[in-house]
């Protein structure tokens, strides 16, 4: 199943669309959580929101994860060992207050197990990927970077 | 948590708001302190004092806080006692700084951030995130 997630703020309508444009290409379910929005795609069922018991067994089922660039759905997505697929709000679209979410998507993007879209084409091309790699808590780079920075600056480095 | 092996080698004391934590984890040096914001005054007073009680009593070398508002009291004491002083913004303050860590700047000896498009220079840093 690919499960869709786009929070309890903001709609995100331009997600929906594009996501839609592709749901009946795939071979596979897909079940959307859009938030306060009178949209209905035509192709995937959807609910407002759901509550936490059903968002876990949600995620749980989900093969891949479709959401926007937050880091909400980041954090879930590691802690699940999920692949995530996000797209990123814009503000000039009235899809957020500002355009902080391009700019957690130039660092995220290059994150294993999240794949950035743009439009149905790639999102098409990244749910069709039966090997779409699973984000992993297991540490990274990143991670390893700062935990450097933290034991130099806390003068644990003995060398 | 993830952060944790940066301490290996070091005699760790970790304080949290949720006592559950120390269960959750098998952490042996554990402190509870309770939660505060800057909308409760009272609450924060009484974090306050509780944040001096417990820097008083770990006497540590390094403070390190991930946040939010407790965190940035003990780093208070931690300077004021002369320890180290470091303040970890949350990868979840991806949009600006958190008025702690916006604090923690005038104070604190480092100050990271998680997301490179709000490091400033050193004030706050980006040296790397828990994802």
């Amino acid at each position: 199943m690919i499960f869709l997630t786009l929070g309890t703020q903001l709609p995100f309508d331009r997600l929906v669309r594009t996501l839609d444009d592709v749901a009946g290409d795939l071979a596979e379910d897909v079940f959307g959580q859009i938030g306060r929005t009178d949209l209905r795609p035509a192709n995937f069922p959807v609910t407002q929101f759901l509550t936490p018991t059903e968002f876990a067994a949600r995620m749980e089922q989900a093969r891949v994860i479709v959401g926007h660039a937050g880091i909400g759905t980041i954090l879930t997505g590691m802690r699940m060992h999920k692949p995530l697929v996000l797209m990123a709000r814009r503000a000039s679209l009235g899809e957020h207050r500002n355009d902080h979410q391009s700019a957690t998507v130039a660092q995220v993007r290059k994150i294993a197990g999240i794949t950035i879209v743009e439009d149905a084409a790639q999102m098409k091309a990244a749910l069709s990927r039966s090997d779409i790699p699973a984000m992993s808590d297991h540490g990274s780079t990143a991670r390893a970077a700062m935990i450097d920075a933290l034991r130099s600056d806390a003068g644990l480095d003995w060398g | 948590m993830l952060l944790a092996p940066a301490f290996e080698g070091a005699e760790v004391t970790f304080a949290c708001t949720d006592g559950g934590q120390a269960e959750r984890y098998g952490l042996v040096r554990f402190e509870t302190l309770d939660d505060c914001n800057q909308n409760e005054p009272v609450k924060l007073l009484r974090t306050l004092w509780q944040a001096r009680r417990l820097v008083r009593k770990i006497a540590p070398d390094v403070v390190v806080s991930t946040g939010a508002a407790p965190g940035i009291l003990c780093l208070v004491w931690a300077r004021l006692a002369g320890a180290k002083t470091i303040w970890i913004d949350s990868i979840a303050n991806s949009e600006k700084l958190s008025l702690s860590g916006r604090l923690a700047i005038k104070f604190c000896d480092s100050v990271y951030t998680q997301w490179e498009h709000l490091a400033c220079g050193n004030r706050p840093a980006y040296r790397g995130s828990v994802l």
